[in-house]
């Protein structure tokens, strides 16, 4: 099947690339663009594994074709640190020991930054809700959870700081 | 997935000169059914028409007399847009219920009604809101009320080359309330074994409109006319309700399933309906 062109923004710079159109947006960021921290779980929406920002928008890359991403704005876990500085959230995921395989991992940090980036002090329960689309086999959740709000904390700490 | 072409029209014209002699072709909003069920191999599609570039299907706006939902417009728009909150809160519920919250960021309501699954938790809401379906073809623009929307598991009333525009929703009289409830034996993210959709207006004491349709419990969702005429004209009491809730038990036809029993489901009909119409009702 003859591919497509695509241009996106990918974690705040412009990118461009040829897609087929059956490639799926996990595909395109794995395989084409070579960033490989969004993980393939499940494959069919279930896990979240694979979750990035599509303009903005909590999604599951999986199910997102890479040709709908034409003229939008993507952001993987690549674009969470800054430099070599790591972003709260994944800073708490280490030091909350809340990953063992990983794979997970970067779908976890993806949609909790979502969450505390509108709305920076949210109850367990509601945490625990949002993430509810992200599912981890190993780890267990608790510390997942201890770990987001010990990076919502600090967050809401560093802006008071400001 | 197997190779297929993509175009993203940005008109209904161009959508519809798309689909035209293609009956294979496939619409592709929030893709969580569609992209899933190719990538399953549960379907194959020689042509995916995304109509989330026309501006039609992917607008909310308040209009004289009711509120126009474009078609692909996601749960998670649905569900924190000021105009349905305000106006039309069982609809932002039910938004936040289908799915994670990723998936929300995808799929739409107009999916939902499209996908026609029996268990769609949006339609029994859809039905007792009132809501049309405005759809486009080659033959224009038609209307379909959203009870006569689905006609199988997992068939709809859209002709050949047509596609769902947006749906429209009465504004709520004063007085009107709606509600839907269902059971799920998880707390999120899963399917409705019984689900309830309910909505009464009550004017100086007297219910004045009443609707209920129910998820999961036929092939189709399924419109309860008989409750209408039962409430109509009646004050709200508990033996009202009571016998509404009898009305969507005995209209159920539930099949048995690795989710529940028929016997069970029918029960639940029965407790919901009581539960959602007691809350709409109050």
């Amino acid at each position: 099947m003859k591919k497509t062109y695509v241009s996106m923004e990918l974690n705040g710079e412009p990118v461009e690339f040829l897609a087929e159109p059956s490639q799926t947006l996990l595909e395109c960021l794995r395989d084409t663009l070579h960033l490989t921290g969004t993980k393939e779980g499940c494959g069919d929406g279930n896990c979240g594994s694979c979750c990035v920002m599509l303009d903005g928008t909590l999604v599951t890359s999986c199910l997102v074709l890479g040709v709908e991403a034409e003229g939008r704005t993507v952001k993987t876990v690549e674009g969470m640190a800054t430099g070599a500085k790591l972003h709260p959230l994944q800073k708490a995921f280490i030091d909350h020991a809340a990953l063992q395989c990983g794979i997970c991992t970067p779908g976890f940090l993806v949609a909790a930054k979502a969450l505390l980036d509108q709305e920076p002090d949210p109850s367990e329960e509601r945490i625990r809700l949002w993430l509810a689309n992200n599912l981890c086999r190993c780890t267990g959740y608790d510390k997942i959870v201890r770990a987001v709000q010990a990076a919502a904390k600090e967050i809401r700490e560093e802006k008071q700081a400001q | 997935m197997k190779p297929f072409d993509y175009v993203a029209p940005t008109t209904l014209d161009e959508a519809v000169h798309a689909l035209a002699g293609n009956p294979a072709a496939r619409v592709l909003a929030g893709g969580t059914d569609l992209l899933a069920q190719l990538k399953g191999g549960r379907r194959e599609t020689p042509l995916v028409v995304d109509v989330k570039r026309i501006p039609d299907l992917l607008s909310i706006r308040m209009e004289e007399g009711g509120l126009r939902l474009g078609a692909a417009v996601p749960c998670i728009r649905i569900a924190t847009n000021p105009d349905v909150r305000a106006q039309y809160p069982a609809l932002a519920e039910v938004a936040s219920l289908i799915g994670g919250t990723a998936i929300q960021g995808r799929a739409s309501i107009g999916g939902n009604l499209c996908n026609a699954a029996p268990s769609a938790d949006a339609v029994p809401l859809l039905i007792v809101l009132s809501a049309v379906a405005r759809v486009a073809g080659p033959g224009g623009i038609r209307e379909i009320a959203v009870e006569d929307f689905c006609v199988a598991p997992g068939k709809n009333a859209l002709g050949e080359g047509e596609f769902l525009v947006d749906l429209f929703l009465p504004k709520p009289a004063a007085g009107f309330k709606a509600h839907y409830l269902r059971f799920i034996p998880r707390n999120e993210m899963d399917i409705a074994v019984v689900g309830v959709g309910v909505s009464a207006t009550v004017t100086d004491g007297q219910i004045t409109t009443a609707r209920l349709a129910l998820a999961s419990v036929a092939p189709t969702p399924l419109f309860v006319r008989e409750v209408t005429e039962a409430l109509v004209g009646k004050a709200p009491s508990a033996e009202a309700i009571a016998g509404a809730a009898a009305l969507a038990e005995a209209a159920a036809k539930p099949i048995s399933d690795m989710r529940a029993p028929a016997e069970y489901r029918r029960h639940l009909c029965g407790v919901l309906s009581r539960r959602a119409l007691t809350a709409v009702l109050q």
